[in-house]
């Protein structure tokens, strides 16, 4: 429920591609890898603009106004509400609710008489003491088998492309058996057992960064080093993170909460090497021009420090792989998707797309393609195939085979559209 | 998405307006649509904020929820709608026709005629997007197991006994809108999508505003930059041309306008109750007046998606209509008359979850329908053939020569031509393939063809020509019956797949559910309700009596 | 008891689980028996083992298969194993049993189950089946294939045995549907789901065995299959290092696809990487690459050498396997165009197929149009891992994948945003890793082409 108050964090690392990042971004406070950038992350992890913005943790709703396409992300107040007195109910009197979730849900034992310790995390306090307050508090957790503790916004770090990045998970228990269970509160509805599929996924794939994110402080804690094989899973204090989420809801049309237990190992596994194998962020600097920035500050004088024409170069310097879907992930999706159409990309139509039409990559070229391969348009009977299969005498098709290859299959298919029109009574 | 829609796309983006992705209608369209834009309370699913709905597209009726956290205004609000909706949903239930059958008897086998009862039409509703549909489905969900005062166990919060009654019609439109080709429950951007290519993705589309922007774009605007007209465009105080179709509304629209009405009203309402025996009048007139401020933002907002729903069926009215939608329809007839029986039988609440043998039934009539709707499709339309042409399935030429052969393995020889169809399709037509031969439309008599069969005998990709032996649909005698074997010059038409729908295997009655899956419903064997998730146990457990359940479930 | 224990030799501890199988199946305490069998573990000889164990128990047996090929292919074993078993065929009535089916003299077919009451054993598919009735219900019976078939489907056959024993592989397809399914998600019925995951959900008390030894694939693909498809149940190879081996008759043109037979003849796999492009599914140059491929390893003579003996690896040896059915028919135009048989009626040809229609079937060599080839995106179709491990797993000596390079750059940028239903157990493994433990194994055996 943290994706309507993002935390922010202090900039600070003394690494140089840290360095040169804070340096793009300017004197704005960095943004932290939120709910929504982790979704952009999962639904596009080629995109290097989309990966560079936010390892400098640029505020891309103010850099995509500036750049005249505004995201049309937004909360209503009536949700946020909501969201905040269904999150209240769930850890009134002292957790109350929560507490018998997780008994419930995860077949716990109920609190003894020492009750729930409940540390407090300094949630004013800046990102980096919270981070170092939460390690703290997991690391007394464990020293005391047998017992309840309960982080609330704990604040986690992990490293992303080579930059560090702080998560704000809803809580996180530690149970009397030593496992850590990552809690997600969330205002969609639990309706007879089921919930919105696509909302489900976002908050698994979430929850999937915080497991993450604490196998490595209790590798840290445990003095080892996190596996790497994608179904490895650590022995030892190492795997006290657990890799069953608890996800927490309201019930069917009510504002009660009742929860579900989500396997997010598979999510995990996704994200683990999405992360390994990015980009890595210093090779997209390299090759950013030495003057390129997205500073988003103004001078007291209201005179920005960069030009709306310098962001919008500095922006086009860094390559996006757009895709239909940035356009409810991404704030930068309606600049992208015009800069798509600008390029005349058959990209715009969807990932689908491509695929049909090899390596045209022009809406142009395809429909060039389409129109060269048939003479006279719409007289094909007698005509014989344009083109068949493949080269089938011995010698190897050459690149341009395969651009006949598409050719062919749109021109085919462009005579068929043709004719099927005109015996449908519509102009060919 | 297949290629012909790729181009179909491709083209729409190069002549900046959307193209034709059909020839013909392929849904039923009343002469008296129901059309019904929904919104939902921010943040809450299945909440009802209000709805703009009726059959006269200059009288649109408008029901709202001043404030949507109020459980009495939202049983108000759901009584409105159910006494706008139930005389129209009911009131195809008059005038009916008989039709004859056979039916199996089931103690001797014999099947045996008779005579049942098919409403001569049916409702349809039609919404602006998908998300509406979901959204009537969780009012049909959240009302149809609600206690009324007439039930001998009213509970503490009875609702108008119209609202459940509402409730199962809803749910009962809501799951025939899952059967691919009906038409009593239809969005407005699926329809819209299915008979139009615009220059934008799939995904795009599901924005009503903006798909029609692509279909019928205003003068001296393209399509691509009316549709960002609508999608984005905003006024001098932040606000959406172009409002979402719902039944979300835009964010900025709650905050800045929405927002504080609701306030207002809450304020007027605290008023009231704290006023003073002399002041009541006035403090009602004002909670009045702030009510109505709240429903005159909505039907701002609510009234062009409105025009636009309207405007896609003028659209749509346009096309002719596909020669098999009418019977298609029928299948709606015949679910709208088995609904209606279900009803005035007394049968209880559809339950929330179907039973393993239902799921089943569902499933495979889900399953035929699709097969029938993408046969039916292309029959009806050359577009739609043409992408089973493109994809090898079928293939259309022109006849080049017949030659007269005969099978003479029987005492009487049989009459088996051998056609040569030239074509430029590339069929997976390997020798020894049987195909099927798509007749046009029925002559002037209105007599379907008999349909008829062929086997593939050569077929030479090179050339262009197949060679078919023509194996039934001529008749008993020795010679072809005249009319059945195509002459040379004439065009026809081939698919490799079966143009009739198979028949779905029986399943067991629920009683007889096998160990398999856990018996019978309620038996001590069945596993209840969904499955826990994942290693842990402790899943929601249903199964049991849902609507003693569900009725105590509040909104709060 | 662990099944891949190393200690034990993999007959023995094959034998082993098999009996453990068919002690359940003839007195265990639970109605269903469910064994799981990864590529070539013995599945069909142990449903023919059971079969004729069951019969000389005094039963009678009814076998579920799902499809006619299958059902064809388990009527020929059952008759050759055991000649003097009366087998009925029950088939529909416009479909025509295969005549390797039909050339047993214990085989009767026809399309009423009436006519094959005398029949000890009565084979057909779970699509006819559902259409019996007026019978008495068999005490037991066998599903193969079990885990292409769907829910709905054994719900409609249950009815027809009281006891019964099902086979599968649960590492190849999963059965579909196109049309929306969402409301049963999580519900242990839910008709569209594979039918041993819905027993398994009713009769918790079932716990299926695995046969750990896979006598199809050799020791070079027995790990690498284990370990990207199979994580949590591992099995290893009947046959140890160097027991299969590839002889290769004629000496290579120094070309690379000659470079690749040999690659494959010596180590079991091969990849032949054409340079990175984006093209149609049909792409002309990797279709033609498979095709030449095949003409060269009928040209150079190989021989199998197994424990089976040796045998020149005949055309009715290969198989081609491809993710589409367009790209199976451009392989076989171009396979054509070189003059490679792959019309099986008139003698041994080659098998070209999708990876669907090879589900079940073994060949000494396959020739693999890897599914992600030459793509500008990965599609959920693609990257099924099931898909993959059909593909990965259908050869007893070697197997060759042509593939475009820039597969692992299109893996990265794949998007992850598949939806979660609640009460849905994850299906392991992972398609992308899966891709990715199969890549990084072939990148040991690569051959560049130009």
């Amino acid at each position: 429920m943290n994706d309507s108050h993002p935390g922010y964090a202090s900039h600070g690392s003394a690494e140089p591609p840290a360095q040169r990042l804070a340096g793009l971004r300017g004197p704005a406070p960095q943004r932290s890898l939120d709910a929504r950038a982790l979704a952009a992350l999962a639904a596009n992890p080629g995109c290097r603009r989309r990966a560079l913005l936010d390892a400098a943790g640029v505020d891309k709703t103010v850099l995509a106004e500036r750049l005249g396409s505004p995201a049309p992300f937004g909360r209503s107040p009536f949700a946020i509400a909501r969201g905040n007195v269904f999150e209240a109910r769930v850890k009134a009197d002292g957790y109350a609710e929560l507490l018998l979730l997780l008994q419930r849900h995860l077949g716990l034992p109920e609190p003894d008489a020492d009750g729930v310790a409940v540390p407090d995390l300094l949630p004013r306090a800046g990102t980096a003491v919270r981070a170092e307050r939460t390690r703290q508090a997991l690391a007394e957790a464990a020293a005391r088998p047998g017992r309840w503790t309960l982080l609330d916004h704990p604040m986690l770090r992990l490293d992303v492309a080579g930059s560090p990045a702080h998560l704000e998970p809803d809580a996180v228990v530690v149970r009397p058996d030593g496992r850590w269970t990552v809690v997600e509160i969330k205002s969609f509805p639990i309706l007879d057992g089921s919930a919105d599929p696509a909302k489900v996924g976002a908050a698994a794939r979430q929850a999937a960064v915080y497991v993450l994110a604490l196998r490595e402080a209790a590798a840290e804690l445990a003095g080892v080093k996190p596996g790497d094989g994608p179904y490895d899973e650590p022995e030892g204090p190492a795997a006290a993170p657990d890799p069953t989420v608890l996800l927490v809801c309201p019930r069917d049309f009510s504002n009660r909460p009742t929860a579900a237990v989500v396997d997010v190992r598979r999510e995990l596994a996704v994200t683990r090497r999405q992360l390994r194998r990015m980009t890595r962020i210093d090779r997209i600097l390299d090759a950013l021009p030495a003057d390129a920035g997205f500073d988003l500050s103004t001078a007291d004088d209201g005179t920005p420090a960069r030009t709306d024409g310098q962001l919008a170069d500095a922006v086009a310097a860094v390559p996006a792989a757009y895709a239909p879907d940035c356009l409810s992930t991404c704030e930068l999706g309606f600049h992208c998707r015009r800069e798509a159409r600008c390029a005349d990309a058959v990209g715009q139509l969807g990932r689908s797309v491509r695929g049909e039409l090899g390596s045209l990559r022009t809406v142009g070229g395809a429909l060039a393609a389409a129109a060269g391969g048939v003479p006279g348009r719409g007289a094909r009977d007698g005509g014989g195939p344009a083109h068949d299969g493949g080269p089938a005498d011995g010698g190897a098709g050459g690149p341009a085979d395969a651009v006949d290859e598409a050719a062919a299959r749109l021109a085919r298919a462009a005579a068929l559209r043709a004719e099927a029109l005109a015996e449908g009574g519509l102009r060919p | 998405m297949s290629l012909l829609t790729t181009l179909a796309r491709l083209e729409a983006v190069h002549q900046d307006r959307a193209q034709p992705l059909a020839t013909v209608r392929h849904r039923h369209l009343s002469d008296r649509p129901m059309v019904v834009v929904p919104l939902a309370a921010a943040g809450e699913d299945g909440a009802p904020l209000a709805a703009m709905l009726g059959t006269d597209r200059d009288a649109p009726r408008l029901h709202v929820v001043p404030q949507p956290l109020d459980r009495d205004q939202r049983f108000a609000f759901l009584a409105a709608l159910a006494g706008d909706l139930l005389p129209y949903l009911e009131g195809y239930g008059e005038e009916t026709e008989q039709v004859e059958g056979t039916e199996k008897d089931p103690e001797t086998g014999e099947r045996l005629p008779v005579v049942r009862e098919l409403c001569a039409d049916a409702p349809q509703l039609v919404v602006p997007n998908s998300a509406g549909v979901h959204h009537l489905g969780l009012l049909g969900r959240s009302t149809r197991f609600r206690r009324t005062a007439d039930d001998a166990d009213a509970g503490p919060y009875p609702v108008p006994s119209r609202v459940p009654l509402l409730g199962r019609w809803l749910t009962h439109l809501r799951e025939r809108a899952e059967v691919p080709g009906s038409s009593m429950l239809l969005a407005m951007t699926a329809l819209l999508g299915r008979h139009w290519a615009t220059g934008q993705s799939h995904l795009e589309d599901q924005h009503l505003g903006a798909l029609l922007a692509w279909i019928a774009p205003p003068p001296g605007l393209g399509g691509a930059e009316a549709a960002r007209y609508a999608e984005s465009a905003r006024d001098g105080r932040g606000q959406l041309h172009c409002p979402p179709a719902g039944p979300a509304t835009d964010p900025r629209f709650d905050e800045k306008l929405l927002g504080p009405a609701v306030a207002r009203h809450d304020a007027a309402r605290a008023a009231l109750r704290a006023a003073p025996p002399g002041e009541a009048a006035r403090a009602e007139a004002h909670v009045r007046r702030t009510a109505d401020e709240v429903r005159g933002l909505l039907e701002q907002v609510l009234r062009p998606t409105w025009d636009q729903v309207w405007r896609g069926l003028d659209l749509l009215r346009a096309l002719p209509p596909g020669a098999r939608v009418a019977e298609r329809w029928e299948g709606d007839r015949w679910s709208y008359t088995g609904h209606r029986e279900r009803l005035a039988a007394g049968e209880p609440p559809q339950p929330r979850f179907d039973d393993a043998v239902t799921a089943a039934r569902k499933l495979a009539q889900r399953e035929r329908e699709q097969a029938r709707l993408d046969l039916q499709e292309a029959l009806d339309d050359p577009l739609a053939m043409a992408e089973h042409r493109l994809s090898g399935e079928a293939f259309a030429g022109t006849v080049e020569a017949v030659e007269a052969a005969y099978d003479t393995s029987g005492r009487t020889p049989k009459p088996r031509p051998l056609v040569t169809v030239r074509t430029g399709d590339r069929p997976h037509a390997d020798p020894g393939r049987e195909v099927h031969r798509v007749w046009g439309p029925p002559g002037e008599d209105g007599a379907a063809p008999a349909a008829q069969k062929a086997e593939v005998v050569r077929h030479d990709p090179a050339e262009g020509t197949v060679v078919l032996r023509l194996t039934s649909g001529m008749g008993r005698r020795r010679e072809p019956e005249p009319g059945t074997v195509p002459q040379p010059g004439d065009r026809v038409c081939f698919t490799l797949f079966e143009l009739s729908v198979r028949q779905a295997a029986p399943l067991p009655d629920p009683q007889n559910t096998p160990w398999t899956h856990g018996g019978p419903p309620g038996s001590a064997s069945a596993v209840p309700g969904p499955r826990p998730g994942g290693p842990h146990t402790g899943g929601p457990h249903t199964g049991g009596p849902a609507a003693a359940a569900a009725a105590d479930e509040e909104w709060e | 008891m662990n099944p891949a224990d190393p200690t034990a030799s993999p007959g023995a501890a094959a034998d082993r689980v098999t009996a453990e199988i068919l002690a359940a199946v003839l007195s265990g305490t639970e109605r269903g028996v469910v064994v799981d069998s990864p590529p070539g573990a013995g599945k069909s000889t142990l449903v023919v083992r059971a079969a004729r164990e069951l019969v000389a128990a005094g039963e009678r047996l009814m076998i579920v298969a799902q499809t006619n090929s299958q059902v064809d292919d388990l009527v020929d074993r059952l008759a050759t194993a055991a000649p003097d078993l009366p087998v009925g065929r029950l088939h529909s009535s416009d479909g025509r049993p295969a005549p390797e089916a039909l050339r047993h003299a214990g085989v009767t077919a026809s399309p009423r189950i009436g006519d094959l009451a005398e029949q000890q054993v009565v084979v057909s598919t779970a699509a006819k089946w559902q259409w019996v009735k007026d019978v008495d219900p068999w005490r037991h019976a066998i599903v193969d294939e079990a885990y292409q078939m769907r829910s709905d489907a054994l719900l409609a056959v249950a009815r027809l045995f009281e006891r019964a024993l099902f086979v599968g592989d649960p590492g190849q397809l999963d059965p579909f549907t196109v049309v929306g399914t969402d409301q049963w998600a999580g519900l242990s019925w839910d008709p569209s789901r594979s039918a041993v995951t819905a027993l398994l959900d009713h009769n918790p008390g079932i716990r299926p065995h695995n046969l750990p030894v896979s006598w199809r694939l050799p020791y070079s693909a027995a790990g690498l299959v284990s370990r990207a498809f199979y994580p949590f149940t591992p099995f290893r190879s009947g046959t140890g290092e160097g027991d299969r081996r590839l002889t290769v008759g004629a000496a290579g043109d120094g070309g690379p696809v000659d470079a690749v037979i040999d690659e494959a003849a010596e180590s079991g796999w091969g990849l032949l990487e054409l340079p990175a492009r984006h093209t149609v599914r049909t792409d002309p140059e990797a279709v033609h690459v498979v095709a030449r491929t095949v003409r060269r390893l009928l040209d150079r003579g190989l021989a199998a050498v197994s424990e089976k003996g040796t045998a020149p690896v005949t055309a009715d040896r290969i198989a081609v396997g491809t993710a589409h059915r367009d790209q199976a028919a451009a392989v076989r135009a171009a396979l054509t165009g070189l003059g490679v048989p792959v019309d099986g009626s008139p003698g041994p040809a080659v098998t070209v197929d999708t990876a669907n229609r090879l589900q079940g079937r073994e060949y000494d060599v396959t020739v693999v149009l890897h599914p992600l080839s030459g793509r500008p995106d990965a599609t959920a179709f693609h990257l099924e891992t099931g898909r993959l491990c059909v593909l990965a797993s259908r050869h007893r000596h070697a197997c060759i994948v042509v593939a475009r390079a820039g597969i692992a750059e299109l893996l990265d940028e794949h998007p992850s945003t598949e939806p979660v239903q609640l009460g849905v157990s994850v299906k392991f493994p992972d398609g992308w890793e899966a891709n990715h433990a199969v890549l990084a194994h072939l990148a040991e055996h690569r051959v560049g082409l130009r």
